[in-house]
């Protein structure tokens, strides 16, 4: 899931200040879930916008263009008269409206990460999109985005009890989690196993995916 | 067979001495003069002197040039503590190619502490490689004359890589098994975190002895009770024994400044002589890594009383 969280009001006021006509969109997936772009925010929203407000719609996942076509179909005059369009998504489905409009954007939210979700209002960072999984020799759980150092051959000294130095020993060291699924799997070996420097060289660019 | 030693702590270690090395910490400043004058005050008393690289995150003069200048200006070795914090491994090679030109022969690899307890909390941490991959690729540079990509280097590199072990470590398996991961990888010493428990330390170094790498053990003197409560604090796992605590406290209500000065002197050279002679006497370590940030003058006593 993409973790999405309400940008302050004064902010998103302060970008809209310029424009007379707003279209809400917001999505009816990750942002949905996240109780951050929904029907029930996008209907709140326009609500505290008020009379900018021109029209609104939740699309199914404004990050799939396909769905965007499909969704905005009905809207397209109202979409034409708008001067910018206020996205209640992720920056995936905000930028997708951007190409796909040429229209001013109004992101509502910030994109906060990929993660689980325990139960409304408890979200965690789980992956951070690296391009080359080791999970499985890591006992289940990544230590590119549960270390605060993201490091392949931990812990560091920061350890303490088995917390992370990160966030003053609140947190539970991922290496000693990691140490602790392995020695349960009875796979310890794979602990200490020395991880060669990974390649970055797949993050250093816009990443694509052409298959066909 | 062992790697050739370059270094005059190497040699030391090699020649089969017990060594002690102490520690500068460089300050947000653009003079050298508090360093040369640490430098000074330690040279005849440690065979080597780490030299800090942006200790809590806090941004300071640099290791390296401070490294250099105590080797230049006052002719003490220095063990150039280098983080994987601040850098990528584009900016750490370059580092190194300039400690290895400028004649730096000890690089400490560290984490460093993490970006949250800086003072400028709002950088990015980089960890491009960690402490164990550093290790590979000083190894790469050392043994093979290459970077990590296998580029050829001009000339040979001469450096020796020491490694961080935490003996108050809580699971100290964890720490153990990392430990020997990167001595397999390549590591040549070993400095420890501070370690007040004689006993802990003892354990730690009993397990230790596995790996073929001396070890040199810190220990963190205190020049008043706030720097004893400061580490108890604010040093992940290292707990500072209560009676130790107690005394200094108690030597501080009494006296004036000299007074005060020189009780906490007896106290931390009693307690820091029967911690190194036990150590010396009973385990393998290869010498000791004296701490004394801001307490420089108490190294020579305390070489000497042992």
């Amino acid at each position: 899931m993409i973790i999405t969280k309400p940008k302050a009001p004064k902010k998103i006021l302060e970008m809209m200040r310029p424009y007379k006509r707003i279209f809400i969109v917001g999505c009816g997936t990750c942002s949905t879930t996240c109780q951050t772009g929904g029907e029930e925010q996008v209907e709140e929203m326009a609500k505290r916008v008020g009379m900018k407000v021109i029209g609104k719609a939740v699309v199914e996942s404004p990050c799939d263009l396909r769905l965007v076509k499909r969704d905005l179909g009905k809207s397209k005059q109202l979409l034409n008269k708008a001067d910018a369009l206020l996205i209640l998504s992720c920056g995936a489905g905000a930028q997708v409206l951007a190409e796909h409009t040429g229209k001013v954007i109004i992101p509502g939210l910030d994109t906060v990460f990929i993660g689980k979700i325990e139960r409304i209002g408890r979200l965690y960072e789980r992956c951070r999109a690296c391009a080359d999984c080791i999970i499985f020799e890591t006992g289940g759980i990544c230590p590119i985005v549960r270390c605060s150092k993201g490091l392949l051959n931990g812990p560091c000294g920061g350890m303490a009890n088995g917390k992370c130095e990160a966030g003053g020993h609140t947190r539970d060291c991922a290496w000693v989690l990691i140490y602790n699924a392995l020695r349960q799997q009875g796979r310890l070996e794979l602990f200490t196993k020395f991880r060669p420097p990974m390649d970055r060289s797949n993050k250093a660019q816009p990443q694509e995916v052409v298959s066909r | 067979m062992p790697r050739k030693a370059y270094s005059e702590l190497m040699k030391a270690i090699a020649a089969g001495k017990f060594v002690f090395t102490g520690e500068i910490q460089p300050k947000k400043t653009v003079n050298f003069d508090d360093v040369i004058r640490v430098a000074k005050v330690l040279k005849e008393h440690v065979v080597a002197c780490n030299v800090t690289d942006n200790p809590r995150a806090h941004g300071y003069l640099s290791s390296l040039a401070a490294a250099h200048i105590i080797q230049k200006e006052v002719g003490m070795e220095a063990i150039c503590q280098m983080t994987v914090r601040d850098r990528n491994r584009l900016a750490l090679l370059s580092e190194l190619l300039g400690a290895a030109a400028l004649g730096i022969r000890n690089v400490l690899t560290m984490s460093g502490d993490h970006t949250s307890l800086s003072d400028n909390p709002a950088s990015m941490p980089v960890y491009d490689l960690d402490t164990a991959q550093f290790v590979y690729m000083v190894r790469k540079m050392v043994d093979e004359g290459v970077d990590l990509e296998g580029n050829k280097i001009d000339g040979k590199v001469k450096l020796h890589v020491g490694i961080v072990g935490n003996p108050n470590a809580d699971p100290l398996e964890v720490e153990l098994l990392k430990i020997e991961r990167k001595v397999r990888v390549g590591a040549d010493f070993i400095q420890t975190q501070a370690v007040y428990d004689v006993e802990k330390a003892k354990g730690f170094l009993k397990e230790v002895q596995r790996y073929p790498v001396p070890v040199l053990l810190g220990i963190f003197p205190c020049r008043s009770y706030g720097v004893a409560e400061f580490i108890a604090k604010n040093v992940p796992g290292v707990s500072v024994p209560k009676d130790f605590m107690k005394e200094l406290k108690k030597a501080e209500e009494v006296g004036n400044n000299s007074q005060i000065k020189s009780k906490i002197e007896d106290i931390n050279i009693r307690y820091f002589t029967d911690f190194i002679k036990e150590i010396k006497r009973t385990t393998h370590a290869s010498g000791i890594h004296i701490m004394a940030v801001g307490y420089e003058s108490i190294v020579k006593t305390l070489v000497e009383s042992v």
